[in-house]
């Protein structure tokens, strides 16, 4: 396990996951240091939960804002933002969300690879981004994106991971900055 | 990937060559819609993707339907159809004649859910429903209500789901891979080109039905096209949005009632 020291000066960070990673992201939660400093979004592929559920079952855990995205919404820090289902989530250079019903990318709307690609572009050194657990090879692709713009990347250790297939993914294709257990995620958050 | 000032330089070609504007689009939407044709189409040079929207029509008119995104459902999100059933269509159900507009209608399916509604409410009859989209392509497929087999199973559950009781196959005959719907439903459609980003009003309408339309528009231009969706709805008709999109921060968020929070506004003044 990689143990690099935490960047910080960050804006905002990405979280994307998939199947196995809501358990991650519902434990993580009231770890967080609040009032957050930094923007965090978090993408997530699901089918059936649906965005006010996924917002409601977040607030329960932490005391930070969770807010469901609508189109042309502020990117704020200090709140947590939810992708809404069936769209993809994409990031204005004028640090406002911008919404889009495109073909799925890995079988995915929203897909991980379109948020953290867009994101890259305007937020570069000032993103960092978290890859958790998932049977999908969404998010490998912009991870790398992100890293080659200058932002910190990190995943979930995939011996931790529930499905390690999309971590893995990533871990296989570049260097990762940060290769992070559960317990330690928190930390990492608020060390941005 | 195309730079900011390749995508600046062809979108305004675009708009001299052609007449299409797309400058007031959201633009990484766009950017990334361009990309990804310019990929897909295997262009080396930007030189060679410009020279070749601006010389060949039947190129230009490939791009036009590749960057617009054109993926709808019928009864997509059941229950802002609920709504309509439930709590618009008796509003307007008093008047002799009911006029609709499905702005940005892309292939057609939430006009044709809208007919069945209709249908079912009993005021088909009487009703008009205009279906316009800036791609002529989609609406080809909607004056055809054909649509694929392999669909039914999803637009049935939504159906049902938006709190229709009727058996949904009885509204189509299959044939083989796809589905023709009733010509009783379409024969009460117009359809039409029509231009959010430059063309005007041109009726007035009950109800307006403009979803995830506006998502691929900049501010800016948002604020035109609730300008002309405005001028077109009649005082005490219902303006109806997509699931992430809002009057709030519009300039004619005053003049609007919330009805539902499924997007659906009423026009009080």
């Amino acid at each position: 396990m990689e143990k690099s020291e935490v960047k910080s000066g960050h804006e905002l960070l990405i979280i994307g996951g998939s199947a196995g990673s809501l358990e991650i992201i519902m434990s993580m939660l009231p770890l967080l240091a609040s009032p957050l400093k930094i923007a965090v979004i978090v993408v997530l592929h699901r089918k059936y939960v649906a965005d006010s559920s996924l917002s409601h079952l977040f607030s329960y855990k932490t005391d930070i804002p969770v807010k469901e995205i609508e189109d042309k919404d502020q990117v704020l820090p200090g709140v947590i933002y939810v992708a809404p289902i069936d769209y993809h989530l994409l990031i204005e250079e004028n640090h406002t969300f911008g919404l889009d019903l495109s073909e799925k990318v890995h079988f995915s709307r929203p897909s991980i690879d379109v948020t953290f690609e867009s994101a890259s572009e305007i937020y570069k050194e000032k993103l960092a981004c978290l890859l958790l657990s998932g049977a999908n090879a969404d998010g490998a692709h912009g991870l790398e994106e992100v890293r080659n713009n200058g932002g910190t990347v990190a995943i979930q250790d995939p011996e931790t991971a529930l499905v390690p297939f999309m971590p893995e993914q990533a871990m296989h294709q570049f260097h990762v900055d940060h290769v992070l257990r559960p317990e330690d995620m928190a930390a990492f958050v608020n060390s941005l | 990937m195309l730079s900011d000032e390749e995508i600046d330089f062809l979108l305004n070609e675009i708009v001299e060559s052609y007449g299409y504007d797309f400058t007031f689009y959201a633009r990484a939407s766009l950017k990334r819609r361009i990309n990804r044709l310019f990929t897909l189409d295997r262009f080396t040079s930007f030189a060679e993707f410009l020279y070749r929207i601006r010389k060949e029509e039947s190129y230009f008119k490939r791009f036009v339907e590749e960057i617009t995104v054109n993926v709808t459902e019928m009864f997509r999100d059941p229950p802002f159809y609920k709504v309509l059933r439930e709590e618009v269509l008796p509003k307007v159900a008093a008047n002799p004649h009911i006029r609709i507009w499905h702005a940005g209608c892309s292939t057609g399916e939430e006009v044709y859910s809208m007919a069945i509604l209709l249908k079912e409410a009993g005021l088909l009859h009487k009703s008009l429903i205009y279906a316009t989209d800036l791609n002529p392509a989609v609406l080809e497929k909607l004056a055809s209500g054909i649509f694929p087999i392999s669909q039914m199973k999803l637009y049935s559950e939504n159906y049902i789901t938006s709190g229709g009781t009727e058996d949904f196959s009885s509204y189509y005959t299959a044939h083989y891979d796809n589905v023709k719907f009733d010509e009783e439903l379409s024969k009460k459609m117009i359809w039409s080109t029509h231009n959010l980003v430059s063309d005007r009003s041109f009726n007035e309408f009950h109800i307006i039905v403009c979803r995830n339309v506006l998502i691929y528009f900049n501010k800016e231009l948002q604020e035109r096209v609730f300008g002309v969706l405005n001028e077109s709805l009649a005082k005490f008709g219902f303006l109806c949005l997509g699931s992430k999109e809002t009057l709030k921060f519009s300039g004619i968020q005053q003049s609007y009632a919330v009805v539902s929070k499924e997007k659906v506004w009423k026009k009080v003044k």
